[in-house]
């Protein structure tokens, strides 16, 4: 048999919909107000849940008395640690470093809470509203203690610690060394030193995190409805904490209201939920308010960096050597370990050093956990480098756009290994630098700073040049399976059913994979429905996350439909009375090589497959295939970002005067949607930049518990963009594609910095 | 104690005893069922639970229902009529969508923008969503969406 994932057929090389800019089939739903999000559930006899939350960092539960809210009318019970710890399971991390310490992360607090946010008890109660009154009414006695808020200062040795039984605040250390370090420092002509802090970050989904669980007694199963990325990883990893089997459990991410990390995980909440619609025998939901998304939903960032940098004095950089400390909170959540490790993988960023040292250390403190928040690893992995090409070009008097193109492989040294082992797919650097000049106009830019601050105003211009790591990843680098899962099925009626096992929750992949399907069928997108986000439909996924989607998800299913074109020629042929190794595919017709007028389409197919009266000896009915795709490495997209900036003398206000972003994902499935991931990102980036730091205090009270007092960028915030792009088709997957959900928030805060 | 409200939703008239202290948000999600007005932050900043109360974009989280007693209220569902409204097709077109999550306040206050001022600048948009959040679209497609909107209305 033809192995037609190395060879598309035909249909792809004439594409109709695959790269065009198309609006979404998700959208009306949306734009109604019909869309169903899990806040908008009822089901009967549901009854409301609300977490009693620790208003400390560090504290000794003295008592928990609970009568008092039992006692108001609606309420059906309120539950501690003690009453449902050992049947609500223990929080999982499933990215643990070898040697490091954690502490046993139950579902409420046990004896003492670790950050003020901590779950300590659940009240449930007919409505919503009677639940929050009777969170007034648990009386728990605290024994306040000394917070842990500084991580630098948590490693001294009379620093109190976060978890006592651990006997420090050192969760993990982890190093990654690459080529020859002392060699490349000792060809140094000098070592340039710089600190760069991470500040911490809160993502701040628009809609927070939510669920309902409902328990179908008479089978003994079920249904969890959240706010999630990964119903799939759920569905693995609740089972063994709440105890039924995995055929048991079904976990729907309905519509979910953006997510950039921090839905990417398994919360206390989410198993709480399940256990009590268990016990109870009745649905239970919970939704988050914005001050517990802000308290209890994971943070990101929040690391301190020093860097040596080896440079030579014609600016070769041969060398970086970093120290990291990684203030991780008070739990290792489900990837709070491997975000920091991301950092120092990408550490040498789209340039070409003989070697890198990274250490991190990651620190306990009384705060939530860090974990994965869009860009997760690799926003600091190119703040750092892309300050680096900054202060080595200023070092030595350098044009800092020479600096970086000196360093820079060329296009024809792909695949391109880096000092840290990764293998780059494919990039032309080089390129996307010149086309971002370009746009931005770089000669005038030159002379309108030079103009500005002859005027004495301060007028920055920043760049930044990256890559990023997307479509994690080979099964070999990930924690339970990094390969992604479709399944495609021709209906009887001609119809096409695309089901994908990631998750989208903005990302618009019943559009894209629909484009996608429909190019490779040959067939209208008109009859195209994509299924997502429930475990019962998606029977396997790993879910959304990491720039995946479109590389992994997006193959899997074509590699689906190229399988059912490959079984369907035997049919074909057997209708035609030709071998089916003369039989052609072209634009959704089978036809004799050489007789294209007499042709079959997928109706007349799909009807003898499933009716199935004259089907030649051995086919089996049907038109339907699924597929695994494991990748073969990650992809890397890339990019150039310029922007100008001019801050007021006054008030210190940086305003963005224009905004410059060239970015290749590789090929393009939908320029419209790709556009709206890098608009999206930057202004998170921007945020970060020039807006956003998550505040706790010294007693490790969070100072930024609300929109009023953690500025998200608003439409005044936002630049007008030049945008573009360059491809460079990925090697890593038949359709050539990268990803890009990230790369906004990758290359824009070093750029803003830069400026 | 409850207090009895009349409250026209969408044209429709809902006529409920509810508690002093139901916000209107709530009132429009829970007692008529519409659950296209989100609630994102409770406390007036995000503008997902914008709504229209007699022609103003109201916060609905920071509204009591009572206090609407008597008022006519149009929520997103309201928008259309049998075919899209120009806001929702520009949204559409624009691409001013991700989650979806903020979208209906958006839009809500896009048509109260649009009522007062039929052509506005990139500049009057962008400081007429001011009290918006939008987490996913960095603005820049919503602001053509209320341009395309604009336009498609003087049409």
């Amino acid at each position: 048999m033809s192995t037609t994932t190395e060879k598309p057929p035909a249909a792809t090389s004439n594409p109709k919909y695959f790269g065009r800019a198309m609006k979404r089939v998700e959208d009306p739903r949306l734009l109604k107000g019909i869309a169903t999000y899990v806040d908008d559930l009822k089901l009967t006899g549901m009854l409301h849940a609300e977490f009693v939350r620790s208003p400390y960092a560090n504290a000794n539960i003295r008592s928990i008395n609970t009568e008092a809210a039992k006692q108001l009318p609606g309420v059906i019970g309120v539950f501690t640690g003690a009453d449902i710890n050992e049947k609500a399971g223990t929080i999982p991390c499933a990215s643990p470093l070898p040697g490091g310490k954690s502490p046993v992360h139950t579902a409420l607090a046990g004896a003492r809470v670790y950050f003020v946010g901590h779950p300590v008890a659940v009240v449930v109660a007919k409505t919503r509203a009677i639940a929050r009154d009777a969170l007034e009414l648990v009386e728990i006695d605290y024994e306040a203690l000394p917070a842990v808020t500084d991580a630098e200062k948590a490693l001294e040795n009379d620093s109190p610690l976060t978890h006592p039984e651990l006997g420090t605040n050192i969760a993990f250390t982890w190093g990654l060394a690459g080529g020859d370090i002392e060699a490349a420092f000792n060809e140094a002509d000098r070592v340039l030193k710089l600190r760069i802090n991470h500040q911490r970050l809160t993502p701040m989904a628009l809609e927070p995190r939510g669920c309902a669980a409902s328990w179908h007694a008479g089978e003994s199963s079920l249904t969890l409805y959240t706010s999630t990325q990964v119903p799939h990883l759920l569905r693995t990893l609740l089972p063994g904490m709440i105890g039924i089997p995995e055929n048991k459990l079904r976990v729907v991410a309905p519509e979910v209201g953006g997510g950039f990390g921090s839905k990417l995980n398994l919360y206390a909440e989410e198993a709480v939920v399940c256990h009590l619609a268990m016990l109870l025998n009745q649905p239970v939901k919970w939704i988050e308010s914005r001050r517990e998304n802000a308290a209890a939903t994971i943070h990101g960032r929040d690391q301190i960096g020093d860097h040596e940098v080896a440079v030579k004095n014609d600016g070769t950089v041969l060398a970086i050597r970093s120290k990291i400390i990684a203030d991780i909170g008070s739990y290792l959540q489900l990837l709070t370990p491997a975000i920091p490790t991301l950092t120092g993988l990408m550490i040498g960023g789209c340039y070409k050093l003989k070697a890198v040292k990274v250490d991190v250390t990651g620190v306990h403190t009384n705060k939530v956990a860090t974990d994965a928040y869009r860009g997760a690893g690799r926003p600091e992995a190119t703040y750092i480098i892309e300050r680096v090409m900054d202060y080595v070009a200023a070092e030595l008097g350098q044009d800092r756009l020479q600096v970086r193109l000196k360093n820079m492989p060329g296009s024809g040294e792909f695949p391109f290994t880096t000092a840290t082992g990764l293998q780059y797919d494919s990039g032309n650097y080089q390129a996307a630098l010149e086309k971002a000049q370009e746009l931005a106009q770089w000669p005038r830019l030159l002379k309108e700073q030079e103009n500005a601050r002859a005027e004495g105003r301060l007028f920055g211009i920043g760049i930044s040049t990256y890559v990023e790591i997307c479509a994690l990843g080979p099964s070999k680098i990930m924690a339970a399976g990094g390969w992604e899962w479709g399944c495609v099925r021709i209906e009887i009626s001609g119809k096409v059913t695309v089901i994908t096992g990631t998750t989208p929750h903005g990302q618009g992949q019943e559009t894209s994979f629909a484009q996608i399907a429909a190019d490779r069928l040959g067939i209208p997108i008109e009859d195209i429905v994509v299924l997502r986000g429930d475990t019962a439909t998606a029977h396997f996924g790993r879910d959304t996350y990491g720039s995946r989607a479109t590389a992994l998800g997006g193959t899997a299913i074509a590699m689906s439909i190229d399988k059912i074109i490959e079984k369907t020629k035997t049919l074909a042929g057997a209708l035609l009375e030709a071998a089916p190794a003369d039989i052609e595919f072209a634009n959704g017709k089978f036809f004799v090589r050489g007789a294209e007028a007499k042709s079959i389409g997928w109706g007349q197919l799909a009807s003898e497959a499933y009716v199935a009266k004259n089907l030649p000896p051995g086919f089996e009915p049907g038109l339907e295939a699924s597929s695994f795709f494991e990748p073969p490495n990650c992809t890397f997209p890339f990019g150039t970002h310029i922007c100008a900036v001019e801050a007021d003398r006054e008030t210190g206000q940086v305003k963005i005067l224009k905004y410059t972003a060239v970015d290749d994902c590789g090929k393009q499935v939908n320029p419209l949607l790709i556009e709206g991931q890098v608009q999206g990102g930057i202004a998170q980036s921007l945020g970060a930049a020039l807006m956003e730091r998550t505040v706790y205090d010294e007693n490790g009270q969070l100072l930024t518990g609300e929109f009023m007092d953690y500025a998200i960028p608003r439409a005044v915030d936002i630049p007008e963009y030049a945008l573009g792009s360059t491809e460079t088709p990925s090697p890593s997957n038949l359709l050539g594609v990268k990803g890009v959900g990230e790369a906004g928030t990758i290359g824009a805060t070093p750029c803003i910095g830069n400026a | 104690m409850n207090i009895s409200v009349k409250i026209r939703v969408n044209g429709v008239l809902h006529e409920a005893e509810v508690e002093p202290r139901l916000l209107l948000a709530h009132f429009l999600r829970e007692t008529c069922g519409l659950t296209g007005t989100h609630v994102g932050c409770e406390t007036s900043v995000c503008g997902a639970c914008t709504v229209l109360v007699d022609g103003q974009a109201v916060k609905s989280c920071t509204m009591f229902a009572v206090q609407a007693d008597g008022a006519e209220v149009t929520t997103v569902e309201g928008l259309a009529n049998g075919e899209m409204h120009p806001i929702q097709e520009g949204f559409w077109e624009c691409h001013g969508l991700q989650c979806g999550y903020c979208t209906p306040g958006m839009m809500m206050t896009a048509m109260q923008l649009l009522e007062r001022n039929e052509a506005p600048t990139r500049d009057e948009i962008r400081h007429a969503l001011d009290g918006n959040l939008c987490r996913c679209t960095g603005y820049t497609h919503i602001i053509d969406a209320v341009e395309y909107a604009a336009k498609k209305g003087r049409a």
